[in-house]
């Protein structure tokens, strides 16, 4: 129990230890900045909440603003309605990229995995099936270094580099700038490879169709309830590296039930981008996908011929009125 | 998960609040963040602190509303709470529940002088 506020045991755990048992819990009232002055309690049933201890005397007081000086009945204080999505600057971004995507019938998927899952390997194969039919460009997002943007050039396939330095996922104002740059054609499929992490990336709409998540058979199985997230932002997952499934006691029937559990919605295919098994699964799955997007876009440039002449005949018609 | 980069879009929309409505100082930033939004509360506390140096909400009290999980499951045809994504149904035991509440993470108000 919190000895400040008497509220319940945390449920935040190291190697399965609460962290209030680590001491944890305690040191957080010391820890907790001045100006927060307060803490967040996790209950069993999975809720939390925070709360203030004011005043915080335990508090290590660096970054103290004035308004710490909180006296009450001298308040001049208001409340201001914000009612804004903390990710909405990145959701702003995104819609724009959709757009510029979607006019052009671009179809851009964003591919998310942990880090060694193959989907460089993966995007290798992909471009190399679909190259001679259809237009791909590939952003690549690392950390450091243009290693997996050359392995993408060498298919002959443009590929852009982002960096994002410590980052941990790419964010839509990144892949906007990319797209200024490298201006993928019209009617072609972008592939962007996410930083290799299961738990950032879910949260940044970058503007893409669909997210698809990689999962490799050298992973746990438990993985898409470890990173629930992930898997629950995604439409595709593709099961990479089943030629070795001989080797590893890996539980295939068992991925896929967690996976479901997250995202009941969520499509699967399994595939090995070394031997290319399940990779027509995965190329139909595409061209299904840019099948949708050129109908969708057909569609929009008739209805825009359609009303460009309808407005047409009517300035006729007011011509011919007029004289 | 990205507390940081939360904290961040934090500062941007309190800034931006700022300078549309003319005020100069936030005392306290009230946030609701979904159970389901997999943001760590102590962690964004910390983040938000840092960020929050040298602008108009440098040292505000930062006030976390807590908004309670809950999915549609199809086969009960109803609303139903869970506390994770891969909650089943408490209803009916099935894993189809799908989040239709409790993922948002939003500045509701602003306290300001």
């Amino acid at each position: 129990m919190c000895n400040v506020c008497g509220c319940g045991a945390g449920e935040t755990r190291i190697e399965g230890q609460a962290l209030d048992k680590l001491d944890e819990h305690a040191r957080g009232h010391k820890w907790v900045p001045a100006a927060t002055r307060g803490h967040v309690h996790h209950h069993e049933d999975g809720t939390w909440h925070s709360h203030d201890h004011a005043p915080a005397q335990e508090s290590l007081h660096y970054g103290q603003g004035p308004a710490g000086a909180d006296v009450p009945g001298m308040s001049q204080a208001r409340m201001v309605k914000i009612e804004q999505d903390i990710l909405a600057k990145n959701d702003g971004y995104a819609a724009g990229n959709r757009g510029w995507l979607q006019d052009r019938g671009i179809l851009a998927l964003n591919l998310v995995s942990s880090p060694g899952s193959g989907k460089t390997s993966l995007l290798v194969r992909t471009i190399e099936a679909l190259q001679a039919r259809v237009p791909v460009a590939v952003i690549e997002g690392d950390q450091q270094t243009s290693f997996d943007a050359e392995r993408i050039r060498a298919t002959g396939a443009p590929a852009l580099q982002i960096n994002t330095g410590k980052g941990c996922h790419l964010d839509a104002r990144m892949v906007g700038h990319a797209l200024e740059k490298m201006v993928p054609p019209d009617n072609s499929l972008l592939l962007i490879e996410n930083v290799g992490n299961l738990v950032c990336p879910a949260a940044f709409d970058l503007g893409e169709a669909a997210k698809v998540v990689v999962l490799s058979v050298t992973e746990g199985e438990d993985k898409p309830l470890k990173y629930p997230d992930m898997f629950a932002a995604a439409s595709l997952m593709l099961i990479n590296k089943i030629d070795l499934l001989p080797y590893l006691s890996f539980d295939l029937d068992k991925t896929i039930e967690f996976a479901l559990r997250v995202n009941p919605r969520l499509q699967v295919i399994q595939v090995s981008a070394t031997t290319g098994a399940g990779f027509d699964a995965w190329l139909d799955w595409i061209d299904a996908r840019l099948a949708a997007l050129r109908v969708a876009r057909d569609e929009t440039i008739s209805t825009l011929r359609a009303r460009v002449k309808a407005l047409e005949a009517a300035l006729d018609a007011a011509r011919a009125a007029k004289a | 998960m990205h507390e940081m980069s939360l904290a961040e879009g934090i500062r941007q929309i309190v800034e931006d609040a700022g300078r549309s409505q003319g005020f100069r100082k936030v005392r306290t930033v009230v946030l609701e963040i979904g159970q389901l939004a997999s943001v760590e509360p102590e962690a964004l506390s910390f983040c938000f602190e840092l960020v929050m140096q040298g602008g108009i909400a440098e040292g505000a009290r930062l006030q976390i509303e807590a908004v309670p999980g809950c999915g549609w499951c199809p086969a009960c045809a109803a609303t139903v709470a869970i506390n994770t994504l891969y909650d089943p149904c408490p209803r009916c035991g099935a894993y189809q529940v799908q989040a239709t509440g409790g993922t948002e993470m939003r500045v509701r108000e602003l306290e300001i002088e």
